[in-house]
This record gives structure tokens, sequence and C-alpha cells, in this order.
């Protein structure tokens, strides 16, 4: 067992279940992500995977369980409430705005300001939102042109960047990364990757969802399997092999203890 | 890792020439396909005829386009949600007829049938975005319904006479008012003073913070330019433009023009420098993600209607003050489509979220100079529409054409 196992999980959920109508998309799921920690959150379509992203984010609430973070059992009733608590969703489409340069974006909801008595005039203090942002991206050594390009003239790659150094910038604890490489080539996909490392090696829980296995291997720690609505399998990535976990995703060889591996 | 060199940022553009081919690369161009077209079309004018550059003329110019100006600086403020709205014109013309109705018929004081006037506007704002808001239908159909209704409310409230004549001298001041000279060179000199003294804090500030600056030289380049053009503004309106030497002077700074400059500056200032215009910007570029942001996208939504039909209704009063009436016709024909065609021939985008404010007072610029070069020429006006609706063609192929580059960039 590892150092972080020992600890308390940073976010845990305990026996949850969400139906729609008559599809149960979850049954009595448990999850835990720690402290520097990358989990992969794996399964085939329809497994139950986006429900349970949702339901961590604070989109969904769910019909039975615990959501408890840090210890403590909270009620969690919209997506601002999981924010509130450092808990930070970052979606396939990234939601930045084309026509804005990165510093906006990263500010956007939550612009540094100079009061000036009424809340929307109130000024942008561009000065300090560039100086701190250039930091935020320096230390995560994400490359981009400069700070004030505008997001429509960078790559898929960086776009990610800026959407997860968006997702850090707040003193967030937890960070769910929605399919991150998708839609990149393999330098851009490399970027991200390198990136998720860096957030795990700052001390933060990454939950990471991807269709891919070989990506899965690369940066995460633990992989947990999806299936049907159920959490099927675990995995301790360094001690599991490709076959394994895709066996688990197809139901074709389910491990029958909680962690998959042979021990 | 360094600490004082922003090591990550990739080299910035050295000089002028290759940021500006950077920007063509990018698509964002902005207003300088639009200064060209203006040069060029000062140009051809002063070339055929010699009356075109004068101070009568050019004075004449702002006088002109300060209401199309006015209306259009609303209708940017639309486009940049990435909405329409095509009732502008027409919320022009009720607000000059309602204006007329009170002062005249009322003998109210020309105070308080502005205002009514001004509130009418607004009031046909809200109803507008909120409608939009809350039944999700398309501005474009709500603001074209819009154009019937006002129109008729116009019609309405002028009665059956159907003009009113304004006789009121304080009504009829604001668009026909000249300045004293000395009060021209003093808004003339405070405004570049501070000016001046907004852009060296700003280029200080950031030096202190160590961020990217641009070298010291462009920054006195700008504010000479920018300096230059007010004063040498404020010389021309100050000069006799009466033909008639021997006659009355006229001269000073025209009222009008102040008043659309302080709208322009004004609204520049909201959209670039507040929280509620990055707002504006957030949602007219992506709705979702300001959404997501926490953007309250519905009360930005109709703030921005509201805003824009106050800002149509000023226009009317301004138009009906040059008059000195309001009319049949008041706000109709081409009002609007000019409001429209200045916004985007000025270099805002129809696709929503890019474009300045400033770009009302070069489109309308553009629009009003090929309209008065054409009267100098005294060429008919079929020939004025068509080079007007070409000029307007162009300026959204190149619209057109940017959003492309900006979508094959970067990628």
């Amino acid at each position: 067992m590892t150092a972080t196992e020992a600890a308390m999980p940073v976010l845990q959920l305990r026996q949850i279940s969400k139906r729609f109508g008559a599809v149960q998309a979850l049954s009595n799921v448990d999850f835990e992500v720690y402290s520097n920690e990358v989990v992969a959150l794996v399964g085939d379509n329809g497994a139950g995977k986006s429900t349970l992203i949702k339901t961590i984010a604070g989109a969904y609430k769910p019909d039975e369980g615990d959501y408890v973070f840090e210890g403590k059992v909270v009620s969690i009733n919209s997506p601002r409430d999981a924010t509130d608590l450092g808990v930070e969703t970052v979606y396939q489409d990234l939601a930045l705005c084309d026509n804005l340069d990165v510093v906006s974006n990263l500010y956007l909801g939550r612009e540094n300001v100079r009061r000036s008595g009424l809340k929307s005039f109130d000024l942008l203090n561009e000065t300090e939102m560039e100086r701190r942002a250039t930091e935020v991206l320096r230390d995560l050594s994400v490359k981009i042109p400069s700070v004030r390009v505008q997001i429509a003239n960078l790559s898929g790659g960086q776009r990610q960047s800026v959407a997860v150094a968006r997702s850090v910038m707040w003193n967030s604890k937890v960070v769910l990364l929605d399919e991150p490489t998708a839609a990149l080539g393999v330098e851009q996909t490399r970027q991200v990757k390198d990136l998720i490392m860096r957030l795990r090696d700052r001390g933060l829980a990454v939950v990471v969802i991807s269709h891919n296995v070989a990506d899965v291997f690369e940066v995460s720690d633990r992989i947990i399997v999806m299936r049907l609505g159920r959490r099927v399998a675990t995995f301790h990535t360094a001690r599991s092999t490709n076959e394994q976990v895709i066996g688990a995703i197809t139901g074709a060889m389910l491990p029958s203890n909680a962690y998959g591996e042979a021990e | 890792m360094m600490k004082t060199q922003p090591t990550n940022l990739a080299a910035a553009p050295n000089n002028w020439r290759e940021a500006l081919a950077e920007r063509f690369r990018q698509g964002n161009l902005g207003s300088l396909p639009v200064i060209i077209g203006l040069i060029i079309i000062a140009l051809v004018f002063q070339s055929i005829n010699k009356n075109f550059l004068t101070p009568l003329n050019l004075t004449n110019l702002m006088v002109q386009i300060a209401a199309m100006g006015t209306i259009s600086t609303g209708v940017v403020l639309i486009l940049l949600l990435g909405e329409v709205d095509l009732s502008a014109g027409q919320v022009s013309g009720l607000a000059a007829a309602v204006m007329a109705v009170l002062v005249s018929r009322h003998n109210l004081p020309a105070a308080v049938a502005i205002i009514g006037a001004i509130v009418v506007g607004a009031l046909v704002g809200l109803l507008q975005g909120w409608w939009i808001s809350t039944f999700r239908v398309p501005s474009f159909v709500v603001t074209l319904a819009g154009l019937l209704a006002w129109q008729g409310s116009r019609l309405r409230v002028l009665g059956d006479t159907g003009s009113i004549n304004i006789t009121n001298k304080f009504i009829n001041d604001i668009a026909n008012y000249k300045l004293p000279i000395w009060l021209g060179w003093v808004l003339g000199i405070v405004s570049v003073v501070v000016y001046t003294l907004i852009v060296f804090n700003e280029y200080r500030s950031r030096r202190a913070a160590e961020l990217p600056t641009g070298s010291l030289n462009g920054v006195f380049w700008r504010v000479g330019v920018v300096g230059a053009s007010v004063l040498a503004g404020v010389a021309m309106m100050s000069v006799n433009r009466n033909a008639n030497a021997a006659g009355n002077p006229i001269q000073g700074v025209p009222s009008a023009v102040i008043i659309f400059l302080t709208f322009l500056i004004i609204f520049d200032f909201i959209t670039q420098r507040t929280r509620f215009g990055r707002y504006v910007y957030a949602v007219g570029g992506n709705t979702e993600a300001a959404r997501r942001a926490g953007i309250n996208v519905n009360r930005i939504r109709i703030t921005i209607f509201m805003l824009a039909s106050a800002l149509a209704a000023c226009g009317g009063i301004l138009a009906a003050s040059r008059l000195n009436a309001a009319n049949q016709s008041s706000g109709d024909g081409d009002v609007l489509l000019n409001a429209i065609a200045a916004a985007v021939i000025g270099g805002t985008s129809l696709f929503g979220g890019r474009g300045r404010i400033w770009s009302a007072l070069l489109g309308a610029l553009v629009i009003g100079a090929i309209a008065n070069g054409m009267d100098l020429l005294a060429l008919k006006s079929s020939i004025k529409f068509i080079v007007t609706g070409s000029v307007l063609l162009l300026a959204v192929t190149i619209d057109a054409a940017s959003r492309a580059r900006r979508e094959n960039s970067g990628r």
C-alpha cells in the first residue's frame, strides 16, 4: 500500500445511486480520490462515467449516498457549491470565450477589480490580472505566445492547458478533467499529460475521464473501471496491464477482489 | 526556472510590420481596413471637388453623422452580444415624436420632454430584451415586430397632422448650438491631457508590475497622434466657416459633435474597462461559457437592449433637434440600415463578441463621407445607395474572411 492510501481521501462518494426515469445510471457507487494522485475513470459508453463526474461536479444531485469532502459529509446542490469547496471541472468543450484573451478567460466571472460602488461597473484591474496569469501559466509551464493572445489563435492543446490552468487558479483541491486529450494530436496530448502530472506534483487530486487506455496508463496512479452503472474494478496502474483493464471495461474479465491486481 | 524572464512566452513581434503581419494572419485587423478606406474616400472626393476637405464641409459632415452615429453606438452594443436590433430606427423616430408632442403640444419643459423620450426608448429596449430572454425568440424577430409596432406608435403619437414643429430653443440648440471658441479649446485640451495621463499611468503601472510594455516611443506616438487629431479638429471647427466673410461668423464646435463624442467615450469606457463590459464580450463570444462562469446572461442582454434603445432615442432627439421637427418620416427609410451598416463597416463583427464602440464613429464617417461627397458632386441618390451598399458588402466580406483566417490559425 502506498502512503497516500493510509491518509484520508480528499473527496469521497459513498454508495451513490442515481436514476433517470427507467434508467439506473449509478448503483451504489463508491468513489475516492486522494491528494497527490491522478485517478483515471474509464468505462464503455453508458457505463456511468459522465453521471459520476457530474455528480462530483455538483451538476447532478444523487438519489442516495453521501458526498464526503475532507472527511465531512457535505450537501452539494449546485456546481457553485462544489467549486466553493475547491472541486473544479473542465468539461470537454472547455467553456472558453474564443474572442477574449487568455487573461480574461482565466479570470472570467472572478475578475480582479477596483470597487466603484456599483458591482457591474467595478473597474477591471488588468495589470494585476495579467501579472498573476503570467505567474500561474509559468508555474504550470504552459507555453503560449502571450497571455494577451485571443483563445481563437491558440492550438487545441494550448486551449486545454488554459482551461486546466483556470481550474487550478483558485486554490482548488480536486480537478475533474473530461476527456482532456480526446481531440488532440500527439505533441499536444504530450503537453496536456505533462500538465496533469504537474498538477499532481503540486498536491492536487486529479480525476481524468478517458476512453484511451494507453493514455490512462501514462498519467494515472489508479484506474477505476465503471460498467453498467457500477464500479467493477480498481487497479494500481503500476501493477496492472492493458489487458486487465480492457477486460474489466468489456466485462470479459472481472477481477474478484476490490483491487484487480494479483496480490 | 528564471524568475525575471517569462521564458515560456514566445518573443513578442518586435517591429510594427511583423506585428501587422501577425494580426493579419490571425484575423485581428480590427479598425485598420476602415481607416484606410476613409483616407481613400477623402483623397478621391478631394481630387474631384476641392470643397470636400474644407472646415465648413468637414464640420457639416460631423453634424450630419451625429444622429446616425449615436444610434449606431447602440447597434454596436447589440452586435457585440451577437444579437441584432432592427427596431433602432423606429425607436429613434418614436422618441423624437414623444419629445415633440410633450414640448410642443403639452407645453412641458424641454428637460421633461427629453427625459420622457429617453425613458420611452429605454422601456422599449427593456420590453424587447425581456421578451427575447424570456421566450427565447430570436432578436431578429422580436425587433422586426418592434420595427412595425414602434412605427405605428410614432404615427399614433404624432396624430392627424403628422408633423410637429419644435420651437423650443433649448431643444433646437441640442444639435445646432455652437460652443464658444474658448470652451471648444478647453474641452479639447482637457481631454487630451486626461488621455495622456491615462496612457502614461498605464505604462508606468505595467512597468512596475514587470509586464511587457510597448516601447516608450510607441506611447509617445499614440498620445501624439490622438492629441494632434483632437486639437486639429477643434482648430478646424473654430475657424469662421461662413463663406460670406462680411456676414455673421459661423464658428465653434457644434454641440451635436460634443454629444456624439461623449457617448462614444462613455460607452468605450464601459465596454473596455468595467466588469459589465467584459461580460458583454463574454456573452457575445460564448454564451454557454459565460453562463458557466456565473454570469447572469439574461441580465446582461436586457441591460444592453435597454442601453441600445435609449441611445437610439438620443439619436432621434438629435435628428429632431437638427430638423426642428418630428414628422412622418422621422426614423424611417435608411436610418436603421445606415446605423447597422455604420457599425459593421466600422469593424464590429456581425458574429458577436468582436469590435469596438469607436467603429460607430468610423463607419458613420464612411457612410456620411460618401453621401456628403456625392452631394457635392451633385450625383443622384441612386448612385449613393449603390456605392454605400458596395462598401457595406466589402466590409462584411473582410469580417467573414478575418473570421475564416482566425479559425484556421493556431489549430
